[in-house]
């Protein structure tokens, strides 16, 4: 094998596909601390040059991590529909690129040709693509799931009503629920990340959102972000789950750090099938981020781009209802700064929509990045126009429990109102046949949390 | 085009915008040119802007919604959780007052991850600076891994003004808040040290260490050599929090050990967390503890079956 260019004259040879995709990244302080980024601007571009000629069967060849050491691999390779990919096997990624991009590329063309890629296809596509790129590439793919409600359909735009306390108190959180809801936000889910993983404060937190989802009719599903295991404890007693969440990571590594592997999360599949309240088939809700294998020292060399790629082709395996990256959740030493953060929430979503799969984005950063609400606002209208299914809704994004800020309730009504989008048919509806909504607006009654406090 | 074209388009552009400026209202009534443009009028002199801090809990916890339909509620709901709900809008967007509110909290997190210990209170504490292998901030935040390294110049410093093998070192780092060291290091500080010496416990030589992460105390105990030793580190500042300190201890911490073998008291502060003199205490029965079971973290756990007043780690100091 010879990876090699030159450029302004000069000479740029690559040792490997692992270490051509890592240098071929777009600039991320994750991949510079792994010690695996480009050294220089024109370096990096040379690796996109090279990359660019590189047919997608030496990537399906040599995946980031051997077949034989790791689950994920197994699963993404697993699930490669061969037919498709013997048709597409001898294309090179920049032709992949140009193929994604043309007028004649139809949305169903690129979904059926999702079944015959591997991540590390998904991963290098996307090092080429420019944020326009992106955005249009995405919004060429729509992805709806169906739970309690459906997602994804084009003109909606959803909201997770995220309701966290930092104590779990069922009556705080109750009320952030109440307020988000007059907002218009909660038919992607009422999903709760709980303080307290136990069993108990779990099933509470869970009997209590679907009290409220049933006193009020409400189009939508229930989710507790507990670890996988206490959810399926849940539902063995009976506790009413709407959806069931798990973080993944792109390796088996990875996932042994979150106390996750592959049969775990098919047990939990199957039950989440048996025993979940609503109507499915979509049962799953999975979180993602760039940097959490290298966190985890799971990352086997490969840079942050390729290990997230890994984690779309795992959360495909289970027809997941919704999945998004929590994209500046990490801190500064994996994505360090607004422009960092901004180009990983628009690759994310891209690589989730190419993999087929109905994706939103956590739009987000901690204090110590170098970013600010104003940066994820963009974000969020950039993504809003890639065709994103859904964003987090937190009172004025500021997540008490989790100590980041992200997307707020007002958020969602103003992307939905600037961009002409509407929330899911069935939760519109419901929403206008309260009054709290109008022809895609909010009414003079929405916006007061004391609204639900009638019943 | 050419030129004739081009002026003769800008002129008819300069003509429409006189026009404008001539009749700057629909109404054609006569409107008051400004008679002072020094900001010396009346008017000016005489108007005053002084306002309350808009961060006290009166102002935090005011409704924000117009009309809402139960006030009182309302109100009841507010006060079930400190998330900004209640806050009411304009259009879509929110209202103004909340809106600079949320901006001055981040601005304070900014200030304190930004900002620098004070000399003075290190003075007051006596203790020395030394460095870790990190050079800037900026470095700081990117590279975890050198904020857990001395520079040798710094163990050289350690190994002339510190007493060796004491059984607790206690070490202080600005971590991501200078605010926190600045802001309870004065009261958190005093109390660890009469508690020890009032238990009969011997207590190294403090110093301080700028670029710190929690980590570092395995390479500052390769010089020390003490049974304990306790790091009060700043934490990420949380929105509207910034000074909020933790204290991470090990036993016998050197290279290779986690955070699972270390415990750790967080959210010391006055703002809305645990106060630094009680957490000082604390601090002091966790080192008791740890001295006696001759272990921590998870192992001191298996040891004692009781709860210890732990949290879980935070993976980003």
């Amino acid at each position: 094998m010879l990876l090699r260019t030159k450029l302004f004259g000069k000479t740029y040879e690559f040792g490997g596909i692992k270490e051509l995709l890592a240098k071929a990244n777009e600039e991320k302080s994750g991949d510079r601390q792994a010690g695996i980024a480009a050294a220089s601007m024109t370096e990096r571009v040379a690796a996109k040059f090279v990359l660019a000629e590189l047919p997608l069967w030496a990537l399906y060849e040599n995946p980031a991590v051997p077949y034989e050491e790791d689950e994920v691999t197994r699963v993404i390779h697993d699930q490669v529909n061969l037919t498709i990919y013997n048709e597409i096997k001898d294309w090179t990624v920049g032709e992949l690129r140009e193929w994604i991009m043309k007028d004649t590329t139809t949305p169903q063309m690129i979904r059926r040709a999702s079944n015959g890629f591997t991540a590390e296809m998904v991963a290098a596509v996307t090092k080429l693509m420019s944020n326009m790129d992106l955005i249009y590439g995405a919004s060429k793919v729509r992805v709806t799931a169906h739970c309690a409600n459906t997602i994804g359909l084009p003109g909606t735009l959803a909201s997770r009503n995220q309701p966290n306390h930092p104590t779990d108190s069922v009556e705080g959180i109750r009320a952030t629920i109440y307020e988000g809801l007059s907002y218009g936000s909660g038919d992607s889910v009422i999903g709760i990340n709980p303080v307290d993983d136990s069993l108990g404060s779990v099933m509470r937190l869970l009997d209590m959102t679907y009290d409220v989802i049933q006193k009020w009719e409400i189009p939508t599903q229930n989710c507790l972000l507990a670890h996988v295991t206490t959810q399926m404890d849940a539902m063995k007693r009976g506790a009413p789950v709407g959806m069931v969440f798990q973080s993944l990571a792109g390796s088996q590594k990875g996932n042994e750090s979150f106390g996750v592997d592959v049969g775990m999360l098919d047990e939990a599949y199957e039950m989440a099938k048996k025993y979940a309240w609503t109507a499915g088939p979509n049962y799953m809700y999975f979180e993602t981020g760039q940097g959490s294998e290298l966190s985890a020292d799971a990352h086997h060399g490969a840079d942050q781009l390729v290990m997230e790629a890994r984690c779309y082709s795992l959360a495909k395996r289970y027809h997941p209802f919704q999945v998004n990256t929590v994209v500046g959740f990490i801190g500064p030493e994996y994505l360090y700064d607004s422009v960092q953060i901004t180009r990983a929430g628009l690759e994310d979503h891209f690589m989730g929509k190419l993999y087929g799969i109905p994706m939103g984005v956590d739009a987000c950063y901690t204090n110590h990045a170098k970013a600010t609400q104003n940066d994820i606002e963009n974000l969020a209208v950039l993504l809003t126009s890639a065709g994103c299914n859904y964003f987090m809704g937190v009172p004025l994004g500021d997540d008490v429990m989790l100590s980041y800020q992200c997307t707020s309730f007002h958020d969602a009504a103003s992307l939905r109102q600037l961009l002409g989008l509407r929330p899911l048919p069935e939760f519109e509806a419901w929403m206008e046949s309260l009054g709290l909504m109008k022809d895609g607006k909010l009414t003079e009654k929405a916006g007061d949390a004391s609204f639900f406090l009638q019943k | 085009m050419d030129q004739n074209q081009i002026e003769a388009i800008v002129q008819a552009v300069l003509t429409e915008l006189k026009k404008k400026e001539a009749a700057p209202s629909a109404a054609p009534a006569p409107v008051q040119p400004p008679t002072a443009i020094s900001g010396q009028s009346a008017k000016t002199n005489a108007l005053i802007i002084d306002l309350p801090d808009p961060t006290t809990p009166e102002v935090r916890n005011a409704v924000g919604v117009e009309h809402p339909m139960d006030m009182e509620g309302l109100l009841n709901l507010k006060s079930t959780t400190p998330a900004r709900i209640g806050s009411g809008r304009a259009g879509p967007r929110p209202r103004t007052q909340s809106w600079l509110l949320f901006q001055a909290d981040h601005g304070v997190t900014q200030d304190a991850i930004y900002g620098e210990v004070k000399q003075e209170i290190l003075d007051q504490f006596g203790l020395f600076t030394v460095q870790t292998q990190v050079k800037d901030k900026a470095e700081y935040l990117l590279r975890p891994d050198l904020g857990r390294l001395l520079t040798p110049e710094a163990k050289m410093l350690i190994e002339q003004k510190c007493v060796k093998k004491p059984q607790v070192q206690i070490v202080v780092g600005d971590g991501l808040s200078a605010a926190a060291i600045n802001n309870n290091l004065p009261q958190i500080f005093p109390v660890i040290k009469q508690g020890l010496e009032a238990s009969g416990i011997s207590m190294g030589t403090p110093f301080f260490i700028k670029f710190a992460r929690v980590g570092v105390i395995n390479d500052v105990n390769t010089v020390i050599g003490a049974d304990v030793v306790v790091i009060l580190i700043g934490e990420r500042p949380g929105l509207g929090v910034a000074d909020a300190l933790s204290a991470y201890m090990g036993w016998r911490p050197g290279p290779g050990k986690t955070d699972a073998q270390r415990d750790v008291i967080c959210m010391i502060t006055n703002n809305g967390g645990l106060n630094p003199l009680e957490a000082g205490a604390f601090v002091v029965e966790l080192i008791k503890k740890i001295l006696k079971n001759q272990a921590s973290g998870v192992e001191l756990k298996l040891k004692t079956s009781e709860e210890t007043p732990e949290h879980p780690p935070s993976d980003v100091l």
